[in-house]
C-alpha cells in the first residue's frame, strides 16, 4: 500500500465532513436560525430600529461569535460518539491532518453563516447599506474567521472528551477569543457608517492576522496530544 | 507514572525559604511604611501599588512558568511536572485573586471607581483570570488521570502563550482611546523603585514558599495512600483477596519497586 | 484468504520479504508480537500488569478473562491506541510506542465499536477508511462483495442491521490488508450465517496473525495456539492451547 499522501487524507477527512453535514444539517442552520433570532432580540433589547458604527460592529461580532460557539459544540460530537476519532488514529496519518481539516470545516461553516447572517443583519439592524463596504467587510470576516476557527477546533477537541462538554466549550473558547473581538469590532466598526463608510485600520488587520497565525502555530503544536493515548 | 516522593523526611530547603519569605516582607514592608515617599495625588493608599503590581507580576509569572513545566512534562511523561504545573497554577489563580482585588480597591481610591476599563493591565489580567478560572473545571471533568494530566498540560502551554498575546491586544485597543492612567514604573523616583523591587522579591518568595509547601502536601498524601493501599493487603502472591478488601484494587507486590521506579 | 485479484500492492514486511498474499505460505519463524512486562494504569490501579508472551506470525492468540480483566486494554494496546505505561511491545520487531507509527497502517481492529459513521452509507464509509489508508477502491468493491452487503451498499448504515454493520467493521478491519487482525469478540452481533461469511476474512481460514478475546472457551480454544487468561489485568494462564483444557478457562471466570 502506498501511504496515503497528505492532501489526499485531507482530502478524505473533507468529504467526510461535508457529508455528514449534509446528511445531518446539524451545524450550519442551527447557527444561521440562530444568528438571525438573536438580530430580532436585539431589536427588542437595544430599542432601537438601527445601529451603527461602533454599536453596530458590537452587535455583529458578538452574535457571530456565540452562533460559531454552536458549531464548535458539535464539531466533535460525531466522531467521539461513532468512535470515529478510534478509526482516524489507526491509520498511518499525520494527527494534525485531522485538526486541519477540522479548522477547515468550521472555517466553511461560518463562511456560510455569514453569507447568511450579513444580509440579515445589513436588512434588520443596520441603518446604512452595506454596498460600498463589502470587499473590505469580507476581508475582516475572512480573516476573523480563521482565528475563530483554529480556537474553536482547539476547543472542541479539548472540551469533547470531558463531561461538560457543551459548557467547557464556550467557557475555553471566549476568552481565547478576546484579541479576535477586539481585531474584528475595531476593524469592522468604519464600515457600519451610513455617511462615508471608512476602512479598517491596518493594526486592527494586523492584530487578527498575527494571532491567527502564532494561535494556528500553537494549536499545530500540541494537537497531537490531545488525541493520542 | 505515578509522581511519588522519595521518602525523604522533608524536601531541603523548604525551611530556608519560609524563613527568606519572612525577612523580605519584614524588610520590604518596613521600606513601604517607613522609607517610600507618600505620593503626592494619591496619598496614603497608593502604598497598595506596592501590594497590587508584585501580585500582578508574580501571577503573571507562574502562569507563564505553569505552561514552561507543561511543556516539560509532555516531553517528558513524568507526571511530577504535571503536578509542580498545577500546583503554580493555583497559586498564580489564588494571587490573581488578590490582584484584582488589590487592583480594585487601588482604583476606588485614586479614581472613584470599582473598576476602570481604561487600564489595559487590569482588563487583559481579567480576561486571562476568567481564561484560568476554567483550569481546574476542565481538570475536574475528566476522569481518566493520565488524560487529565494531558489535557492540563495542553491547556496550561495554550493559555501560558496567551498571556502576552492577550496583553498586546487589549493593550493596542485601549491605548488609542485612553491615556494610561496608571503610570508606568519608569517614571518612578529611585526611592519608590526600590521599594517595589524589594516587594516584588518578597511576593515572589512567597509564591515560592507557599508553592513548596502545597506541592510537599500532595506529595505526602499521595505517598500516605499508596502506602496504606500496601498495608491493607498481608502476604498474598496469589490472587486471593481478603473480603474487606474486595473493593481495594489489587496491589501488585511490586508495588515498592513501582514506587521507586517513578520517584526522582 | 480467499481475497483473489486483490489490486492493492502489498509493500515489503520489515525484514525485506513480501508479506503474506494469496496462497503463499507464510514463514512460520518470524515474531508477530512480543510483550514482555507490559503494564497499563488507569490512575492507580493497573489495568494491565506483568503480562509477557511471545506470538509467531501466522498464530492466533485467544484471551480469556473476565470483563474488566484487561482484554480489551490488552487489545488496544496492540492496536496502538494505548500507549504501554511500562514493559515492552514489539510488533514484528517494531517497539512501541515509539515506532508505532510504523505499524500502524499493518493492524486491523474489529473492537465493540464498529468505528463507522452511522449517515453515512457502507460504501463510503470503507471509501473513507480506504483513502486514509491509501487503499485504492476496486478493495472497497470487493470487500462489500465479501461481506455479502452489495446491495445494500448504498443506504446509511443507520438503516442496517446490527449484524450487517458488524459485517461492514469486518471489512474496515481487513481493507487495508493487514498484518495483525485484533478481534474483540468478533462474534458478537454475527449471526451463524455471517461468522461463516467473514471467516476467510478474519478466521483461521485468512491465515492471518490474530489475537483475539473471547469469552467462549469451546470455540475460543479450538481456534488458539496460544492461550492467555486474564483476571484484574494478570495473567493468570499463558499456555499453549494443546495444554489447556476449558475447565482451567472456567476457572479464571470464578
Amino acid at each position: 500500500m502506498k501511504p496515503a499522501g497528505t492532501p489526499a487524507v485531507l482530502g478524505a477527512l473533507l468529504r467526510k465532513e461535508l457529508l455528514v453535514e449534509l446528511r445531518t444539517l446539524q451545524s450550519v442552520p442551527g447557527m444561521s436560525l440562530f444568528a438571525v433570532s438573536t438580530f430580532v432580540v436585539f431589536h427588542f433589547a437595544l430599542n432601537r430600529t438601527s445601529v451603527s458604527g461602533d454599536p453596530a460592529a458590537g452587535v455583529l461580532w458578538v452574535t457571530l461569535l456565540f452562533a460559531a460557539m454552536l458549531g464548535v459544540n458539535r464539531l466533535f460530537v460525531a466522531d467521539a460518539e461513532q468512535g470515529g476519532f478510534d478509526g482516524f488514529l489507526l491509520a498511518p496519518v499525520s494527527r494534525t491532518a485531522l485538526l486541519v481539516a477540522k479548522a477547515l470545516t468550521l472555517l466553511a461553516y461560518l463562511l456560510v453563516l455569514e453569507l447568511i447572517a450579513v444580509p440579515a443583519f445589513g436588512l434588520l439592524l443596520l441603518g446604512s447599506p452595506l454596498g460600498q463596504a463589502l470587499p473590505d467587510l469580507l476581508g475582516v470576516l475572512v480573516l476573523a474567521d480563521i482565528g475563530i476557527a483554529v480556537i474553536g477546533t482547539f476547543v472542541a477537541a479539548l472540551a469533547v472528551q470531558t463531561r461538560a462538554r457543551d459548557l467547557l466549550g464556550p467557557l475555553l473558547a471566549l476568552p481565547l477569543l478576546v484579541p479576535i473581538v477586539i481585531g474584528a469590532a475595531r476593524a469592522t466598526e468604519p464600515l457600519l457608517y451610513a455617511s462615508h463608510p471608512g476602512h479598517p485600520a491596518g493594526r486592527w488587520l494586523l492584530l487578527l492576522g498575527l494571532y491567527d497565525l502564532v494561535f494556528g502555530l500553537i494549536a499545530y503544536a500540541v494537537f497531537d496530544f490531545l488525541l493520542e493515548d | 507514572m505515578i509522581p511519588t516522593p522519595t521518602p525523604a523526611s522533608r524536601p531541603p530547603g523548604l525551611r530556608t525559604l519560609s524563613i527568606a519569605t519572612v525577612v523580605a516582607f519584614c524588610v520590604a514592608y518596613g521600606l513601604v511604611f517607613f522609607y517610600a515617599p507618600i505620593e503626592a495625588e494619591e496619598g496614603f493608599l497608593q502604598k497598595i501599588f506596592y501590594l497590587h503590581v508584585p501580585l500582578a507580576i508574580v501571577t503573571l509569572c507562574g502562569f507563564v512558568l505553569g505552561g514552561l513545566m507543561a511543556i516539560m512534562h509532555l516531553r517528558t511523561r513524568d507526571r511530577n511536572w504535571d503536578l509542580r504545573s498545577y500546583v503554580t497554577i493555583h497559586m498564580s489563580l489564588i494571587f490573581g485573586v488578590g490582584t484584582l482585588i488589590t487592583g480594585s480597591i487601588w482604583a476606588r481610591g485614586s479614581w472613584g471607581h470599582w473598576w476602570v476599563w481604561s487600564e489595559p493591565t487590569l482588563v487583559s489580567f481579567l480576561i486571562i483570570m476568567l481564561l484560568y478560572a476554567t483550569y481546574q473545571p476542565l481538570r475536574f471533568a475528566i476522569e481518566d488521570p493520565e488524560r487529565q494530566a494531558r489535557y492540563a498540560s495542553v491547556f496550561a502551554i495554550t493559555a501560558g502563550a496567551f498571556v502576552p498575546l492577550n496583553y498586546a491586544a487589549v493593550n493596542l485597543s485601549t491605548a488609542y482611546l485612553h491615556p494610561r492612567v496608571l503610570g508606568s514604573s519608569s517614571n518612578l523616583p529611585p526611592s519608590m523603585a526600590l521599594t517595589l523591587l524589594v516587594a516584588l522579591v518578597a511576593i515572589a518568595l512567597l509564591f515560592a514558599t507557599l508553592c513548596s509547601y502545597e506541592l510537599t502536601a500532595k506529595r505526602t498524601r499521595m505517598l500516605l495512600r499508596s502506602r496504606s493501599r500496601i498495608l491493607g493487603f498481608q502476604g498474598s502472591g496469589t490472587t486471593e483477596r481478603r473480603p474487606d478488601a474486595a473493593r481495594e484494587t489489587p496491589v501488585p507486590t511490586s508495588a515498592p519497586a513501582r514506587a521507586g521506579v517513578h520517584a526522582r | 484468504m480467499g481475497e483473489a485479484g486483490a489490486e492493492t500492492t502489498i509493500s515489503a514486511a520489515p525484514d525485506g520479504r513480501a508479506a503474506e498474499t494469496v496462497g503463499v505460505p507464510l514463514v512460520p519463524q518470524r515474531e508477530a508480537l512480543r510483550i514482555e512486562g507490559l503494564a497499563r494504569f488507569y490512575g492507580e490501579r493497573e489495568a494491565l500488569a506483568g503480562v509477557s508472551l511471545s506470538l509467531k506470525e501466522g498464530q492466533t492468540l485467544v484471551v480469556f478473562g473476565p470483563n474488566g480483566a484487561g482484554k480489551t486494554t490488552l487489545l488496544r494496546v496492540l492496536a496502538t491506541l494505548l500507549r504501554p505505561h511500562s514493559g515492552s511491545v514489539r510488533i514484528f520487531e517494531h517497539s512501541l510506542p515509539e515506532d508505532a507509527w510504523r505499524v500502524r497502517g499493518r493492524i486491523g481492529l474489529l473492537g465493540h465499536e464498529p468505528l463507522l459513521y452511522r449517515e453515512l452509507t457502507a460504501r463510503e464509509n470503507l471509501r473513507f477508511h480506504a483513502r486514509l489508508h491509501g487503499v485504492q477502491e476496486p478493495r472497497v468493491r470487493e470487500l462489500l462483495g465479501a461481506v455479502g452487503l452489495d446491495g445494500r451498499a448504498d443506504e446509511p448504515l443507520r438503516t442496517l442491521s446490527r449484524g450487517m454493520v458488524q459485517r461492514v467493521a469486518v471489512a474496515r478491519a481487513v481493507l487495508h490488508d493487514p498484518w495483525l487482525l485484533l478481534l474483540d469478540e468478533p462474534r458478537a452481533n454475527l449471526d451463524p450465517a455471517a461468522i461463516e461469511l467473514v471467516d476467510p476474512l478474519i478466521g483461521a481460514a485468512s491465515r492471518r496473525t490474530r489475537a483475539i478475546s473471547s469469552h467462549d472457551p469451546g470455540g475460543g480454544l479450538a481456534v488458539a495456539d496460544v492461550v492467555l487468561g486474564l483476571r484484574d489485568g494478570r495473567p493468570m494462564l499463558l499456555r499453549a492451547a494443546a495444554d489447556v483444557d476449558p475447565g482451567e478457562i472456567a476457572e479464571l471466570y470464578r
